[in-house]
């Protein structure tokens, strides 16, 4: 069912091609913010409108689309983006990662490892890694131009000498290809491999920053950290109460007032899929949960 | 017992619902029109449609309807809807000396050609509240129209004030520019801003921003010791060239404020002593926001005119143009409310394991 009224996937095709030209240019530049001309789009700045635009410029109507947010398919803001471009592309949407062609998330990679050809578009809140270090934008440009990210390992030395340790757990700056420090929008630290050598193209909207930037597939990209505090991904230290997977980014959920609590997969649809499969977790039940 | 939470879309249909009884509320009143908020909450639209960046007092009354009121919210469905519009072209500058005035002041000359004329103000009004409107009772007559004849002579016309002072010399002239303006919807905001782009971000800029910002100034904060030159509001014609045609024609009028400050300025390294300008022009009678903005304008201007920087905010342009926008400050201040499980939970482990990390130190230490 699409909205006659407004144009394929809402924008007009004069603006996605000026987002396509952002897209391609953050491409052959990997790691660096191009500034675009973002539009107000029907949700608020905040809600993802930096990816929605750009979901929105690469859409085609033969593609099928996920829409993820915190790793599931059933949060409020998820369930609005997807309806959103149901209602103006009528493109199929689907909740598996593997036959999404164009996944759009907020604060998440998902745990199946993506293939050639999709594209993850992320949803980013704050584009320059180096914000809460240098509020100014006319400086952090200068910054990056002349390559001098001698304040970031600063503060990441000053968090070992305080903490012992690097005390930043999602958003964690990382470094393309050598060259640009880059802002992964604000996935748990656990995701930051999966951005490298990724045969995804990875795409990053800052709506209201108006930023665009972009990770080709294959791209070679380094969490920040020192020699002798190698940067270490984590989650919480258990398995997921569902479905039993041990690998995954697990959600913490508060079962009662006494202290009581559960973890889950943070991304459900692979744990739906487990599940499906069969695994079963401490506290599942392969029956009644494969059969939802 | 944890069931994944499914919910979410019937969920949303349900708030939409709820929504859209808490809008039209109490059944047994009746409802309010569009054309009675055009007409009777005129000032509101005119905040939505200055803010909104669209002259449309009935699209900006429909907003304000669908909002409840809340008139971010207001100029946020009008930004979203002016987005989608293509655009034809550009009208020429619109002429405000040929202004039909409805209120024209000037707080620096007693009497000046053109003269002073009052115009639909709350200035001298006292803040009593008007129990007879209450009452609902017939609409008051403005007595002079009720009486006097139908105008027959056209008005006398009235140069900008500032125009005077430069016959003199005294005020500083703005150099004319036939370059095409930056367009803010178009194009990202580019840092260090030309003025025409600041003066852009600040005609759409919120209005309770731009005002604390000039209050400011008269507090200290980077003073610039404003007059108000001249405040202006009426009527305007807007003239867009018709190519095929060869010349110009008035596709319609719009309703403007435009403030000029006359500010002391004692003269820098670069610049004689001569009175500077801040410039304001916003949509509708908005003469709270126009003054304002004048007084930001100027404040702005302390590079051109070879002030000093005194580190004040209404002197800092980064930090006034990224902030001024109250739909996008709205929109991320409101997305704290979005879920963040995922990255409080790595916060959680993080702060559980420096937790015990610092208390076996500690242990240990005992």
């Amino acid at each position: 069912m699409t909205d006659q009224a407004y144009n394929f996937a809402y924008l007009d095709e004069q603006t996605k091609r000026m987002i396509r030209r952002a897209i391609l240019k953050g491409i052959a530049v990997p790691g660096y913010q191009v500034p675009f001309a973002s539009r107000e789009m029907p949700m608020p700045y905040g809600w993802g409108t930096g990816g929605v635009q750009v979901t929105a410029a690469c859409l085609t109507p033969v593609d099928v689309l996920k829409v993820i947010d915190q790793g599931a398919d059933d949060t409020t803001n998820a369930v609005s983006i997807r309806k959103f471009f149901q209602r103006t592309a009528g493109i199929a949407v689907t909740e598996a990662t593997q036959e999404a062609t164009i996944i759009q998330t907020r604060h998440r990679i998902p745990e199946t490892s993506l293939t050639t050809g999709q594209i993850l578009v992320y949803q980013v809140p704050i584009p320059e890694p180096l914000r809460f270090l240098e509020p100014r934008e006319t400086e952090t440009r200068k910054m990056h131009e002349l390559e001098e990210y001698g304040l970031m390992h600063v503060k990441l030395y000053e968090d070992i000498a305080r903490h012992g340790t690097i005390a930043t757990s999602y958003d964690y700056p990382v470094k393309v290809e050598g060259r640009y420090v880059m802002d992964p929008s604000p996935i748990p630290k656990f995701d930051n491999p999966k951005l490298s050598d990724s045969p995804a193209i990875q795409l990053f909207g800052a709506g209201r920053e108006q930023r665009i930037y972009a990770l080709p597939p294959y791209t070679n990209v380094v969490s920040l950290d020192f020699d002798d505090h190698p940067f270490q991904p984590s989650k919480a230290p258990h398995d997921c109460d569902l479905c039993g997977a041990a690998d995954s980014y697990l959600d913490e959920v508060i079962t009662d007032d006494q202290g009581g609590r559960m973890f889950v997969c943070s991304d459900t649809d692979f744990c739906r899929s487990r599940r499906a499969a069969g695994h079963v977790g401490r506290l599942g039940s392969a029956a009644v949960e494969a059969s939802e | 017992m944890y069931v994944a939470v499914k919910g979410g879309e019937r969920a949303i249909d349900a708030a939409h619902a709820w929504l859209a009884e808490e809008r039209r509320g109490d059944t047994a009143i009746a409802e309010l029109s569009v054309a009675q908020i055009r007409a009777q909450l005129a000032l509101a639209v005119n905040r939505v449609m200055a803010e909104g960046s669209l002259y449309d007092p009935d699209l900006a009354a429909l907003a304000i309807k669908q909002a409840r009121g809340d008139l971010i919210e207001a100029v946020f469905l009008i930004r979203a809807y002016r987005t989608t519009l293509p655009r034809f072209g550009a009208s020429r500058p619109i002429d405000t000396a040929a202004m039909d005035l409805s209120r024209r002041i000037s707080a620096t000359f007693k009497d000046l050609p053109g003269g002073q004329i009052l115009g639909p103000t709350f200035d001298y009004t006292h803040r009593l509240l008007d129990f007879a409107l209450m009452a609902e009772g017939e609409a008051p007559m403005t007595p002079d129209r009720a009486a006097a004849p139908p105008e027959s002579a056209p008005p006398e016309p009235a140069p900008h004030v500032t125009e005077m002072l430069n016959r003199e010399g005294l005020i500083q002239t703005e150099a004319a520019s036939d370059a095409v303006p930056p367009d803010l919807t178009r194009e990202p905001m580019e840092l260090p801003a030309t003025r025409p782009l600041r003066l852009q971000a600040l005609t759409r800029g919120d209005e309770g921003f731009v005002l604390s910002l000039a209050y400011s100034t008269q507090r200290g904060y980077g003073r610039t010791h404003a007059f108000v030159g001249e405040l202006r509001i009426g009527a305007v014609a807007v003239e867009m060239d018709i190519p095929e045609l060869g010349f110009a024609v008035q596709i319609g009028e719009v309703e403007v404020t435009e403030c000029e400050t006359v500010n002391q300025f004692i003269g820098s390294k670069t610049e004689p002593p001569q009175f500077t300008r801040g410039y304001g022009l916003v949509f509708g009678q908005t003469e709270r926001k126009a003054i304002s903005m004048s007084l930001v304008d100027r404040a702005l201007r302390w590079k051109e005119l070879g002030e000093d920087f005194v580190g004040v905010p209404a002197q800092d342009e980064e930090f006034v143009l990224m902030h001024a926008d109250n739909v996008q400050a709205t929109g991320f201040l409101e997305h704290i409310k979005l879920p963040h499980y995922v990255d409080f939970q790595s916060e959680l482990e993080l702060i559980r394991r420096l937790r015990a990390e610092a208390l076996q130190l500690n242990e240990a230490a005992e």
